[in-house]
């Protein structure tokens, strides 16, 4: 098992070093200037000599293999450097950030898991009965409807419902604070896009964990566990559902780190200073450090997230780690 | 006179509005309440502190008020973009002697900054010494408003100096501009020019206590603050939220009181039928305006008659009445912002290419003018920048006004980074949407715009006449003379060269909670930012918002 995990690590490096290089240079393929936003960015007069200035400063006049150098000397060293807009470390934009989209993720993942596997397990041991068809029904709606479209309706929702039956409308807080200094405010702000991206999450879950039960189901060792005169409970909990686990741990994996950087659009609906927030301002901003950062920060995540699947399949599977 | 009928019915309709909608107009005189906390949204982000070298709404809604200026427009008529009164300086704002070439500003003895330090006319100095005068590699994105200043100077602890090259219209709204943030000089000699863009050390209404990036901004109340009596309010928190719709819920939904930008007209009926009487609406012309920007290097923009044309088939009177109904646009007007004395009357409107009253005339003269040029069916791709209020709106309003004319256009509608990169540096466009929004009304400064070889003037042309008179008008200090030059250029810029037009001046809507009391509307969403006279009804706000 050792040997297995050591061998995933060494692998990860080249993919991180590949990454680097191609967000670097993908980046200077995208028309825009930090400089010209900051100054005229209101369409207020401005000064060629400051915008000149700016792009000194911020060593945009350099040449593309002398950036490229320095942003090379930087990975090495993990010196992520300087956000170009608002000149404070990176380490600290995403910092700042990084505690409200790991909390989201983590709520996010927890209701999918609290949903999904229950579910599917049940789905799939009722195949074609009514609790199946209402399982697979909430489940293609929770594909079908995208989370930030939910996140809106649950805003309106609240707004509308609020005002309908306690006399004044009401949304989740804007702001955020730490589970650890105002658990009650934390929880009603982010309760809801949890929510909205754990059902989304969940139904893709849910329809895993049932096909890979049935698959698991229609095995031949569990028609020996029946036959041996097992009882359904324990042929399902203790013999089919850690096989049919390992679709089920993949899609949570992988769902994870898209919820680190990828919530986008639905961090925007319900306000949250999140990764995803950041990513789509450095990018509109033309800010090349803090994109370079968010991008391998995602792709660390992504790979590392690959890497934790690995060591489960391993673990679940036994025949992988001794392959 | 027509011109202050116009903007004394605008600040009436303002209230008028209020009226209807808030049980309590901003006008009405009542006693302030001191306590309670402001929750304001804002839309931008703050890329740093100094407001020397910044120029986003996204730094001066959250940071203005930790800073004390000069000189301000006056708090209780923001609307009028000539009425200015004294902030750290005494007294009445000073009249310039020698000649025009003078400014002699006295000190107030009261103000300190947040750390104890006093401030005097060196401090005041220093400040107006690093935006005119900035030593190399030290960005001031304002020094071109202080051309003309010659030198400052501080012959006593109390007493600031500026002189001037000659007399100027420019002097005073420049410095009056919410940008002129006051610094200490001692932080400025200790720490460097650059020291202020992550620090804050000012002399305003309230102290810094924490910024979140992309969350908030946190201040309280300093209780030194030299105009006595005020602030009224124990503190404000400044919510980042990008997103309008977010902005505009968090009003609906209690989680914020004020937006000082503003919001579409849809957005305002859906709160007042969500809200209201909780909802106090004020309204205002607003100091922007989108200009459409040919590139007179690119065939066929390079001929004037189709230029002009393209002016003559806007119908700005039409669209005054109907985009005003679900866009942030509505005043039809010239170079100059439409409330100030300095603007073109509606009789001098007239006199130009596309603001004739005879719509049909006007697109009768526009195609003789394409057929004239050999471009009865041309087709053009209208530059735009992807932000629906109001440039999409707008765009999409003169493709259907120049198809009048037989005009086939499309958009080309890029997201605001590649836009500008469009505009400014690549220029390979043929026609765009272009806009120019200032804080301070500021006529002869902001007509800079449309000066050919002006930073900020994207149309690629060339005029010896108008830089001739621009030079004119910066050296002339007499208001009627000015007048005279700036009605020469307009009809040059919008007339005779069709270099670029006007389409319709932006109108600014705020509707706000109605407990929030004693802030006003200005022409821009820069002013009347010092938070220092806004209290709150907090009678009012349980009530609206409970316990």
């Amino acid at each position: 098992m050792y040997g297995y995990i050591v061998k995933r690590l060494l692998m990860l490096l080249p993919t991180l070093i590949g990454a680097a290089i191609l967000v670097f240079l993908l980046l200077r393929l995208v028309p825009g200037d930090i400089c010209l936003i900051k100054f005229g960015g209101e369409g207020a007069y401005a000064d060629p000599e400051q915008i000149r200035q700016c792009q000194v400063n911020l060593g945009l006049e350099n040449p593309i293999y002398v950036q490229f150098w320095d942003y090379m000397k930087g990975f090495f060293v993990l010196d992520l450097g300087t956000s170009m807009w608002t000149g404070k470390d990176v380490t600290y934009e995403i910092g700042v950030r990084f505690e409200l989209s790991l909390q989201v993720a983590i709520m996010a993942t927890l209701t999918s898991i609290v949903i999904a596997i229950p579910l599917g397990v049940i789905s799939a041991a009722k195949q074609n009965t009514m609790v199946d068809y209402v399982v697979r029904g909430f489940s293609i709606a929770g594909i079908a409807m995208p989370s930030f479209w939910l996140g809106i309706l649950m805003i309106l929702g609240l707004l509308i419902g609020t005002q309908e039956f306690m006399g004044r409308p009401w949304m989740p807080p804007i702001s955020f604070k730490s589970i650890f200094d105002d658990p009650a405010h934390n929880i009603s702000q982010l309760i809801w896009p949890a929510l909205a991206t754990g059902y989304r999450y969940s139904a893709v879950a849910t329809r895993m964990t049932r096909s890979a039960m049935l698959e698991v189901l229609g095995e031949d060792y569990i028609r020996t566990a029946r036959a041996k005169g097992l009882i359904e409970k324990v042929i399902v909990n203790k013999h089919a559902l850690k096989n049919a686990m390992l679709p089920v741990v993949t899609i949570i994996g992988i769902e994870f780190a898209f919820l680190m950087g990828g919530l986008v659009v639905t961090e925007q609906v319900f306000n949250l200073n999140g990764l995803g927030k950041l990513f789509v301002e450095s990018v509109t901003q033309s800010d090349y450090t803090l994109t370079q950062a968010l991008v391998m920060l995602v792709v660390t995540i992504f790979v590392f997230m690959n890497f934790v699947v690995d060591v489960l399949y391993a673990w679940l599977d036994p025949r992988i780690r001794y392959s | 006179m027509k011109m202050l009928w116009r903007s004394a019915a605008t600040t009436a309709f303002a209230l008028g509005v209020a009226a209807i909608f808030g049980p309590a107009s901003p006008a009405t005189a009542e006693t302030p309440q001191y306590g309670d906390e402001l929750r304001l949204v804002v839309g931008s982000k703050i890329p740093s502190y100094d407001a020397h070298i910044e120029s986003t709404f996204g730094m001066i809604h959250p940071i203005r008020p930790f800073y004390s200026v000069l000189m301000r427009v006056n708090p209780d008529n923001p609307s009028s973009p000539t009425d200015f009164v004294c902030d750290v300086c005494e007294g009445d704002v000073p009249k310039p002697t020698d000649g025009g070439t003078k400014y002699t500003f006295k000190i107030r003895k009261d103000v300190k900054f947040h750390d104890g330090t006093p401030l005097t006319a060196h401090d005041v100095k220093a400040t107006f010494d690093k935006i005119a005068f900035p030593p190399e590699g030290i960005a001031s994105n304002r020094q071109a408003y202080f051309k003309t200043v010659e030198s400052i100077s501080a012959p006593d602890d109390y007493t600031v100096v500026f002189k001037l090259k000659n007399p100027t219209g420019t002097f005073l709204p420049s410095v009056a501009m919410p940008y002129n943030f006051l610094y200490a000089k001692k932080d400025l000699d200790a720490h460097g020019y650059t020291w202020h863009q992550k620090n804050i050390n000012g002399s305003g209404a309230f102290r810094f206590v924490e910024h979140v990036p992309g969350s908030h901004v946190k201040g309280v109340k300093y209780e030194n603050y030299h105009h006595k009596g005020m602030p009224y309010l124990n503190g404000f928190t400044a919510i980042s939220a990008p997103k309008m719709s977010v902005r505009l819920q968090a009003i609906r939904g209690g989680q914020a009181d004020i937006e000082f930008r503003g919001f579409p007209p849809k957005a305002r009926d859906d709160l007042v039928k969500a809200l209201g009487d909780a909802i106090t609406v004020q309204e205002s012309d607003w100091n922007c305006v989108l200009i459409v920007t040919p590139n007179h290097k690119v065939k066929p923009m390079d001929d004037v008659r189709v230029r002009k044309a393209l002016s003559l088939a806007i119908d700005r009177e039409g669209g005054s009445k109907y985009l005003s109904r679900i866009a942030i646009v509505k005043t039809v007007g010239g170079v100059v912002f439409p409330g100030h004395p300095l603007a073109a009357t509606e009789a001098e409107l007239s006199q130009l290419a596309g603001y004739g009253k005879d719509v049909e005339a006007n697109r009768a003269e526009a195609k003789r003018l394409l057929k004239e040029a050999g471009h009865e069916n041309l087709k053009i791709t209208l530059h735009n920048r992807g932000v629906d209020q109001p440039y999409k709106v707008v765009g999409t309003w003169l493709i259907d006004q120049w198809k009048k004319i037989g005009v086939q256009a499309d958009q080309w509608v890029q997201p605001t980074t590649p836009f500008y990169a469009t505009l400014r540096k690549q220029k390979d466009f043929t026609i765009s949407l272009d806009f120019n929004c200032q804080s301070i009304v500021n006529p002869i400064a902001d007509i800079s715009k449309f000066l050919p070889g002006a930073g900020n003037n994207y149309a690629e042309f060339q005029d010896e006449q108008l830089l001739k008179w621009y030079d004119e008008l910066l050296a002339e200090g007499d208001e009627a003379k000015q007048r005279a030059i700036i009605r020469k250029y307009e009809k040059r810029v919008l007339d005779e060269l069709a270099s670029q037009f006007i389409t319709l001046w932006w109108y600014k809507i705020n509707p706000h909670r109605s407990y929030v009391k004693g802030w006003k509307i200005a022409p821009s969403h820069y002013l009347n930012q010092a938070l220092d006279n806004i209290w709150i009804d907090q009678a009012e706000k349980k009530r609206q918002l409970g316990g």
